[in-house]
């Protein structure tokens, strides 16, 4: 009666995981995408060499919203979660209840420390009743192999067995009919499919981080560069081109989403303990469910929300002005400091010059008056300091029909 | 049907002080223990035909007087006086033994007059560096998340102390707290009987030699425990220990606990977060507003309550606890009392050491921390039916031996090792009493993959978590969670595994049962 679970020794952890072995290493479609690389404009995506941009990033922009922008995802971190158990151990995992989510949906989701901080954000793929694929902005497999402790799941990273893509625009239904991707038309929003590609199979799901009609494809990273070559093949008519992140960046900013680390420090990577951020103090509140029963991080969250503890808040800000206010401090009657802005642009979409900031509570929560944003703009080796108005409006910043639109429109 | 305020899960020594402390309270309180009889290690048995032991531990010396006292159990037939506190007795192969009488030692017989002097400066200094942490290992740890008034009072207490002590001393105490026990020993020491003697009092249930860092907080550990008002002190107990349950077991009893034997509970049932009742092997459930678990820490939170109600960084605590035991018993059925060379009868009736030096008992840890049993094991050996005749049958005696290092995770297994291991250890005792594997009537042998197993210890080991400064006081279980409560609501942890820390002291299961009056729980 051996009650101590077996701890795996560290050797197979650290094989399990052992992307770290090839430094920036590149993905399954790096030869198409270093073709089209003509701004060699690179940077490190959770260890791969992913671009910035490939071409022109104003126009990678406008392939978003106007044609069909071919994206690699296959540097997000994948996990393959499978077993009996693996519905229980994702709902004790994340945020959201997994009981709700049908095989063949995805949703959006985050999971917790014990101190009910966020570790990260992602989508969670379910593939089958027992079967899921979790995507994330880092990696986690030690703190999921802990969350299995006592359960029949397996967890397997499986970030470079999977490649990926995202293809996001007004046309992108159109590339992958055209494609000969048949049936594809019936994916609704959060709908994921399999279907028949290269001898094997591709999953497709019509998701994106654009907020406009968009899909994701994965598949086994061997049939990667045939997949690139068939969507590149039925989009050529259709305006496809493939993009870097700068662009990908904008388009989800008007969408209103966040990036870890970019618009919150995640629980793993904070060093300060006042950059710890529970949901409720990035938006993601509306994620967590309390009947759902035990989830990491439940008991800190709901005593961080009696004892009224919650101390930032995450808010859309639209600016006057035409300036983006990137990393901007943002300021309650131009003089007391009272957060910051993570990521600002003048949106071409909505029209609008538009921002996501932190500030503390209770600012941005009930005084949403009064609130100013100063802008350093540097010109010619001068700093002009701007004091702009900012006024706390709902994300997302633009709202697309097309990305809802069933059938999906035809472009 | 009774309803209760509150299950106690595990009725050995510390659930069942907790019981009674609980139901003394006013609570209705319901005992739950798996095997037939209460008492856990602590438990009288027969092991042979005849001839009755002390199952696990064999002698009391840190039944903590509060627990004496709240339950009433000098008045229930557990009286401790002077003329039973048993003397200590460091065997030696090299001439007569050494022995400390009284109170650890407070006469020390068999030693140079310069050893006696040493000895007295040392034993004075050790009592006076315990005592900085005695409280400490008394009361519940402080809270350190959000100290309350108690704590931080408490807390000025130990500086308080410290101050007190006086520059030189305070300064001595925080130099030598960390120590390893066989440095210090060397540094006031000459006699190698008397070195081996503490050197195995320090280690002994760690997976720790003497000259591990930090060795010296297991003196300190064994001399915060005290008997009959004396710190150090030790008896054997008239029946055993079995005798010492029974008296806690009356008291329970009289405060109303009821107390169900042969009911193993299957699990702890969690609702929203909270604890709300217990459901048995037999598929029974039980309700009450607070459960107590006094049994292992890791298996209440992977057996009992499951992973899913619980914090992943929890559960990664928990499962880091080290509790790989490494002291095996032996219990013989002798056919008459052996002799031990050059030891006199009230040393016979006392506690019988071999561990004839510190580098003795370092080369019986090495191989243990490789998975292998000590060549020339070290042990503390009692005869426990010549001050009580009724454990054995006329004439005949019973032999209890606790023997290190016998480690848990036995590389060749304990199946192929136990045979072996039972062979070096009569091989020591018949150096120390020639002629008395003679006379064994009946072997057993537990190692601690066999304590695991009929005691319910995880790992086999006897203080549920190795008794190390980074499992002790705030850390004890698990950091974070050192004040008896847990993640779940309703749900306490009041054995061993929590603070002070194992032995039949009943500190953890006192000190749980007033956390949860205090939380009106």
């Amino acid at each position: 009666m051996n009650q101590q679970p077996a701890i795996a020794p560290s050797s197979s952890r650290a094989a399990a995981q052992s992307h770290f072995r090839t430094l920036r290493p590149g993905t399954p479609f790096q030869p198409r995408i270093d073709a089209l690389a003509r701004t060699n404009d690179w940077y490190n995506w959770a260890g791969y060499r992913a671009p910035h941009s490939l071409w022109d990033e104003e126009l990678e922009y406008f392939a978003i919203r106007s044609q069909a922008a071919l994206f690699d995802i296959s540097p997000m971190t994948k996990y393959r979660v499978e077993g009996p158990d693996a519905e229980a151990f994702l709902n004790r995992v994340t945020l959201r209840d997994v009981t709700k989510l049908r095989p063949g949906r995805v949703h959006y989701t985050a999971w917790c420390d014990d101190g009910g901080f966020v570790l990260d954000d992602g989508t969670l793929f379910r593939l089958s009743p027992t079967r899921f694929r979790l995507c994330s902005q880092e990696r986690h497999l030690p703190w999921l192999l802990d969350s299995a402790i006592g359960l029949d799941v397996a967890v397997e990273e499986e970030t470079e067995a999977v490649a990926g893509l995202a293809l996001q625009g007004p046309t992108a239904f159109a590339v992958l009919r055209d494609a000969r991707f048949a049936g594809v038309e019936r994916l609704r929003l959060f709908d994921i499919a399999e279907f028949p590609h290269d001898g094997d199979t591709v999953i497709i799901s019509r998701t994106g981080f654009t907020g406009d009609l968009g899909y994701e494809l994965f598949v086994p990273a061997e049939h990667a560069l045939s997949l690139w070559d068939r969507l590149m093949l039925g989009g050529e008519l259709r305006g496809i081109r493939a993009i870097g992140y700068t662009a990908l960046n904008r388009a989800r900013l008007e969408a209103g989403l966040i990036v870890a680390n970019a618009d919150f420090t995640t629980s793993g990577h904070a060093v300060r303990p006042n950059r710890l951020r529970m949901p409720d103090e990035i938006g993601l509140g509306f994620m967590i469910d309390l009947e759902k029963g035990h989830f990491n991080g439940r008991r800190a969250i709901v005593s961080a929300r009696a004892k009224k503890r919650l101390r930032h808040v995450l808010v859309g800000l639209e600016i006057e002005g035409n300036i983006p206010a990137e990393h901007a401090m943002v300021y309650y009657r131009k003089s007391q400091e009272v957060g910051l802005v993570s990521a600002a642009m003048w949106s071409p979409m909505a029209k609008r010059n538009i921002a996501i900031a932190s500030l503390a509570r209770p600012f941005g929560d009930t005084i949403v008056d009064d609130l100013w944003v100063e802008i350093y703009a540097m010109r010619e080796l001068q700093y002009q300091k701007l004091m702009k108005r900012a006024k706390v409006v709902p994300r997302p910043f633009i709202k697309l029909d097309r990305r809802t639109a069933n059938p999906p429109a035809d472009f | 049907m009774t309803s209760f305020d509150a299950i106690v899960v595990g009725g050995g020594h510390n659930g069942l002080v907790s019981a009674a402390v609980l139901a003394k309270s006013g609570r209705m309180v319901l005992v739950l223990e798996a095997a037939g009889n209460v008492g856990g290690a602590s438990r009288t048995e027969e092991f042979a035909p005849g001839f009755r032991v002390s199952s696990i531990a064999h002698l009391l010396n840190r039944l903590h007087p509060d627990v004496v006292k709240t339950l009433e159990l000098e008045r229930l037939g557990l009286q401790i006086a002077r003329s039973d506190f048993v003397p200590s007795v460091a065997l030696s192969t090299d001439g007569p033994p050494l022995v400390l009488h009284g109170a650890y030692g407070e006469v020390l017989t068999g030693a140079s007059s310069t050893g006696q002097t040493a000895w007295k400066d040392l034993r004075a200094q050790l009592l006076r560096y315990t005592g900085i942490l005695k409280p400490l290992l008394a009361r519940r740890p402080p809270d350190l998340s959000g100290m309350s008034l108690i704590d931080t009072a408490s807390l000025g207490q130990t500086g308080l102390a410290l101050k007190k002590l006086g520059k030189e001393d305070m300064r001595d105490f925080l130099r030598v707290l960390l120590m390893n026990v066989s440095d210090l020993l060397d540094e006031q020491l000459s006699d190698d009987r008397l070195k081996g003697l503490l050197a195995f009092d320090a280690t002994l249930g760690c997976h720790l030699g003497p000259r591990s860092p930090t060795s010296l907080l297991g003196l300190y550990y064994r001399l915060a425990g005290e008997s009959g008002g004396a710190a150090g002190a030790q008896i054997l107990p008239k029946g055993g220990m079995g005798a010492v349950v029974s008296a806690i077991r009356a008291a329970a009893e009289k405060a109303g606990v009821t107390i169900r034997t042969n009911t193993p509970a299957a699990g702890i049932i969690v609702e929203k977060g909270r604890a709300v009742g217990v459901a048995l092997a037999s598929g029974e459930e039980i309700r009450a507003r607070t459960i107590v678990s006094a049994i292992n820490p890791a298996t209440t939170v992977f057996d009992l309550v499951g992973p899913l109600e619980i914090d992943t960084g929890f559960i990664r605590k928990v499962k880091n606890i080290r509790m790989k035991g490494d002291a095996a018993k032996l219990n013989l059925a002798l056919d008459r009392p052996p002799q031990f060379a050059g030891v006199d009868a009230a040393g016979h009736r006392g506690r019988l050491v071999i561990a004839p030096s510190p580098d003795h008992v370092e080369r019986a840890f090495n191989p243990s921390k490789y998975g292998e049993f000590s060549p020339e094991p070290v042990m503390e050996i009692t005869l426990p039916s010549l001050t009580d005749s009724s454990l054995a049958p006329d004439g005949a005696c019973v032999l209890s031996a606790v023997v290190q290092y016998a480690p848990y995770a036995l590389r060749e297994g304990w199946t192929a090792g136990r045979g072996k291991f039972l062979n070096v250890i009569m091989a020591q005792l018949e150096t120390y009493a020639p002629g008395i594997g003679k006379t064994v009537r009946h072997a057993e042998l537990l190692t601690p993959a066999d304590i695991e197993a009929r005691y319910r210890m995880p790992g086999g080991h006897w203080h549920h978590g190795e008794l190390q400064a980074d499992q002790m006081l705030v850390s004890r279980p698990v950091s974070g969670w050192s004040g008896y409560d847990t993640p779940i609501d309703g749900l306490f942890l009041a054995g061993a595994g929590s603070h002070p820390g194992g032995g039949v002291s009943g500190a953890p299961g006192l000190n749980a049962a007033k956390r949860i009056i205090a939380m009106k729980g």
